[in-house]
């Protein structure tokens, strides 16, 4: 019940230090060639700038990119109390909880510690789910929450997606750069090199820093723990089955740097895009096997 | 030398280690328990509610509903968790007998503010059930603890023993909802 905090707070410190040096490192790289300094200070304010955002401020950015409403014990009674009863099973205060305006069923967890911890379920989840269903996903949710995986998790997602838009920022520069810089043809050459260099060591670590996040270990974890919650697997499985049975479409905000956050693939369930290095999730049969194991 | 030195550093380390972890797991215990309180006082303070509601209805049922006030009284006094246990349990299966009267009431059946009191006994005793679970998921981690090798030692020397679990299960009125089919 407590014995993945560890190691998720020391997987939190090593992305964010990580993050840090590579901003720096790219910072550096800028100021050198432009002899100018105060490039790498900005880079250097900027990168703590994202960390300190990431930790305090990630799961209201996320809840807000997907459009999240807040759910009050008078506007869901039923969905409300099951949540409540589950936390105070798993010995957690009660999570702020939301629903996403999406038709895709999904949930995801998100907050930092157990004090800022939110649920978020789709509406098309609450459409399709019964009620021993619904709290299999919920408390496979509320064990994320638990393990602490969602502050990892969340916080990926303010670090990646940074990276990923400094990257394209780079891109866009170049173009730029090619249209307008004629008259400095040095400096045009200079930033080939440095894009060339951003992009090789950019993009293997983005995959590193999702990869590291979002072992999928996890989920098979929060699966047997969140059963371990409602004594009753099979409600959780028979949740997970008709999710990739109903979830083919995309959710409307589906985006790599939060695709790891949801308790399916928000890509749909039958985008062969995400196979391989980007896969967050293990194959629904699988989780669905193991939990049917369990229950018997 | 210098290896039994490593041996008694290591062992000195250990016993530190073992012996923070029997206060955590303690802790953790008595603070699930607290949880139960919580639970449990929630009851105790619907439960005059529903009495002065019932009264209004069904007074020549005084019998059934004194039942629920001692029960009450009781199980407020209780304070091992064994003890606490038994006494929910009395509690639980007076409860239910209150809520099988009513179905002779149709007036009160018909009541707002009985059907509200209702719910609220329903959901709270959902909620006893989780916090107990939740309970006894630590004391079972802190019995392992408590009674295994070779932690079995540094628990009889610093005093740490098993708890009781909070067991409402002996007992199968305790485990259904104090809900009424109609």
């Amino acid at each position: 019940m407590y014995a993945h905090h560890d190691s998720n707070i020391r997987k939190t410190w090593f992305l964010m230090a990580v993050f840090f040096v590579v901003v720096i490192a790219i910072g550096w790289g800028f100021s050198y060639f432009y002899a100018d300094p105060s490039i790498l200070y900005v880079f250097v304010a900027v990168s703590i700038f994202m960390n300190v955002l990431s930790y305090w401020q990630s799961d209201k950015i996320v809840l807000s990119m997907y459009k999240a409403q807040p759910v009050t014990h008078e506007s869901n009674p039923a969905l409300w109390n099951i949540v409540e009863n589950l936390a105070i099973t798993a010995g957690l205060p009660m999570p702020k909880l939301y629903i996403i305006p999406e038709s895709q069923p999904n949930a995801f967890a998100t907050g930092r510690n157990k004090d800022h911890a939110a649920v978020a379920v789709t509406q098309g989840l609450l459409g399709i789910l019964d009620k021993n269903e619904l709290e299999g996903v919920i408390a496979h949710e509320l064990s994320h929450i638990g393990n602490l995986d969602t502050l990892v998790s969340t916080v990926v997602v303010v670090l990646v997606g940074f990276v990923t838009l400094i990257s394209d920022f780079f891109l866009r520069s170049r173009g730029l750069g090619m249209r307008s810089n004629n008259d400095r043809g040095g400096n045009i050459q200079g930033i080939f090199f440095i894009v060339g260099i951003v992009l090789a060591i950019l993009s293997p670590i983005i995959a590193v820093l999702i990869q590291l996040a979002i072992s999928r270990k996890r989920e098979f974890l929060a699966d047997a723990s969140g059963a371990l919650l409602t004594r009753y697997p099979a409600g959780l499985a028979s949740a997970l089955e008709k999710i990739s049975q109903y979830g083919t479409m995309p959710m409307q905000r589906a985006s790599n740097a939060t695709a790891h956050l949801f308790i399916a693939n928000p890509f749909g369930s039958t985008s062969k895009k995400l196979k391989g290095l980007f896969m967050t999730h293990p194959p629904t049969e699988k989780r669905v096997a193991a939990l049917r194991e369990m229950g018997k | 030398m210098y290896i039994l030195l490593i041996i008694i550093v290591a062992v000195v380390v250990w016993l530190v280690w073992a012996y923070n972890n029997f206060i955590r797991k303690v802790n953790r215990s008595k603070e699930a328990l607290a949880d139960i309180d919580v639970q449990l006082k929630r009851r105790y303070d619907l439960i005059p509610n529903l009495i002065n509601t019932v009264k209004g209805y069904a007074a020549h049922e005084s019998g059934t509903l004194e039942k629920v006030v001692q029960a009450r009284a009781s199980a407020m006094q209780a304070t091992a968790p064994a003890e606490k246990a038994e006494a929910e349990k009395t509690l639980a299966s007076s409860l239910k007998s209150v809520f099988a009267i009513s179905e002779a009431y149709p007036d009160l059946k018909a009541n707002q503010n009985f059907l509200a009191l209702q719910a609220e006994l329903s959901d709270t005793e959902n909620k006893i059930q989780a916090a107990r679970r939740f309970y006894n998921a630590n004391v079972r981690d802190l019995n392992t603890a408590v009674g295994s090798f070779p932690g079995n030692f540094i628990a009889k020397q610093f005093k740490f023993t098993q708890m009781d679990l909070f067991d409402l299960e002996a007992n199968d009125v305790a485990r259904q909802n104090v809900e009424v089919k109609f």
